[in-house]
């Protein structure tokens, strides 16, 4: 459910783009959205379009799914660095979610999935098509 | 730093039982701990002038069905270290001269969920917005993410994961309390059904109903009660981030390292003069996180420590002594239960007692790498 503050990066994905937040005085960028820089603390902070290249950082494979999961169980949960440097939680598409295929720091590219109300990047092998995987209604969690 | 007047743990007990509890409620549960600790110091609800524990039922709740009207109140709700938390805030107010004799409770209906909230993140907090979405049920599915970095950046492998199960089923099996107490095998653990890969069922905590209480209060009045008094030498506490994806490095934890060295540098002391160490235990990885994060061994080292045997009966360095939260009892918040422990092991009345300790440190955990706090615990003043 979004805030004010994270709307802009809702609105972002719905429009298939990556939008994140960028410090103004030390050029940083950072995630998740708030109206103040972690790095150095100043207020001066502004939206940007991330390049949607990132990489996998780590990852768990769920065997008990959440509420609305129940089809995609055993599922990655992982958690992938933007290339701007930022780390998001997200969802593996386009490839199996095994062990064997999700190698640490593999190359990945943002992707957009409907999920209920809400449109969510999700990242898939870099490379591969970037269309936007069906629709997904059942996880929402909104 | 200045060292400010001694203070002491003068009593400590959990419920009579630990497990499954479906008789009693989270209320319940509170009050029968507190009933032990007061009895295990030798006093009464009248004596008690500062409580804390978490919400729910919270301190105003507890403090009111036990008859008490305490003028220090804590309610610091950080998850399972939060009565770590309690207990070095309570060492505050006691030298601050805002309280005299403090009762810390925990009590939770973990697994029988009776007379227990509802759990339910709020869609609109960070968490619900950036973490839930992608399927997150818990601590199951986010507290375990980071360990495959620490894999991969390390070296640690699937095996030494494991033993960590099977080194603390080994204190269990000496724990008459304990839920579990076979002793396993590496095999077992990855026999065991997949959790949320790599964490097999067996290096998973367990959910069980339970509580604990602590007595807190001056040192000069250790003579007053009936058990040797647990000197409070030093404690530490911090929080670092509450989403797992924004961990700022998924191979260690900043609260970890900064709790500990807060609580070291108060007591005195190195790992040098650690006799029993208690590592709050969520998951078979953090035990290897906190002893990195302590200074017990280098970092990348700790896996390798463990499956050699240091930390299981007859090892260098005793750990997570009443079987952990992997097989003696888990309730949700844990945190108590590694202090009581604690306790156990420094009056020398624990079930597997790990010789004479002078010194014993309890390292929680709260959230997933969230929150830390640490006491270090001690049969002599400093
Ligand atoms: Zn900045």
């Amino acid at each position: 459910m979004p805030t004010p503050e994270t709307r802009p990066f809702f609105d972002g994905c719905a429009a298939g783009e990556l939008r994140i937040q960028r410090c103004a005085d030390c050029a940083r960028p950072y995630f998740y959205p708030r109206p103040v820089c972690p790095h150095c603390g100043s207020f001066n902070v502004a939206w940007f379009t991330a390049s949607g290249d990132a990489t996998l950082y780590s990852y768990v494979i769920n065997h008990r799914p959440a509420p609305g999961f129940e089809a995609e169980a055993p599922y990655a949960i992982a958690v992938v660095q933007l290339a701007e440097g930022p780390r998001m939680m997200t969802s593996i598409v386009g490839v199996p979610n095994t062990p064997e295929a999700l190698e640490l720091d593999m190359p990945l590219h943002v992707r957009f999935e409907r999920r209920g109300e809400l449109t969510l990047p999700v990242f898939g092998p870099a490379g591969a098509s970037r269309e936007t995987s069906a629709s997904r209604e059942s996880g929402a969690t909104a | 730093m200045s060292r400010g007047a001694g203070v002491i743990i003068a009593g400590a007990a959990e419920t009579d039982q630990v497990g499954r509890l479906p008789h009693t409620s989270t209320l319940g549960l509170h009050i029968e701990a507190a009933r032990n600790a007061l009895a295990d110091a030798g006093l009464t609800t009248r004596d008690i002038d500062g409580i804390a524990t978490v919400s729910a039922p919270g301190p105003v709740q507890v403090a009111h069905a036990l008859g008490i009207t305490p003028t220090w109140v804590d309610g610091t709700g950080v998850g399972g270290t939060s009565f770590l938390l309690h207990v070095r805030h309570a060492v505050a107010a006691i030298r601050a001269g805002y309280a005299r004799t403090v009762l810390v409770t925990h009590g939770e209906s973990g697994r029988s969920r009776v007379g227990a909230g509802g759990w339910r993140m709020d869609p609109s907090s960070p968490a619900g917005q950036f973490e839930a979405p992608y399927g997150t049920l818990g601590p199951t599915t986010t507290f375990t993410i980071p360990v495959l970095r620490y894999m991969k950046e390390y070296g640690l492998t699937h095996e030494q994961l494991a033993y960590v199960a099977v080194a603390q089923r080994k204190w269990a099996a000496r724990n008459p309390r304990a839920m579990f107490r076979d002793e396993i095998t590496v095999a077992d653990v990855f026999a065991s059904r997949m959790v949320a890969y790599p964490f097999h069922l067996l290096e998973c905590c367990l959910v069980t109903d339970g509580g604990g209480a602590l007595i807190i209060t001056a040192a000069d009045r250790s003579v007053e009660f009936p058990k040797p008094p647990v000197h409070i030498l030093g404690t530490g506490e911090a929080s670092e981030t509450p989403m797992i994806s924004q961990l700022a490095d998924f191979t260690e934890s900043q609260a970890f390292r900064l709790a500990g060295q807060a609580a070291f540098a108060e007591a005195g002391i190195t790992t040098a003069d650690v006799g029993h160490l208690m590592i709050y235990d969520a998951f078979a990885h953090v035990p290897i996180y906190g002893l990195e994060a302590l200074g017990f061994v280098k970092k990348g080292e700790a896996g390798g420590f463990i499956a050699a045997g240091n930390t299981e009966p007859g090892g260098a360095l005793p750990l997570n002594t009443n079987g952990g939260g992997l097989s003696y009892t888990h309730t949700g918040m844990y945190g108590m239960f590694a202090i009581t422990e604690g306790v156990r092991q420094i009056r020398g009345e624990a079930a597997a007692q790990a010789g004479e300790p002078q010194v014993s440190v309890v390292l929680g955990n709260g959230g997933m790498f969230a929150t830390a706090g640490v006491l270090v615990l001690g049969r002599q003043p400093r």
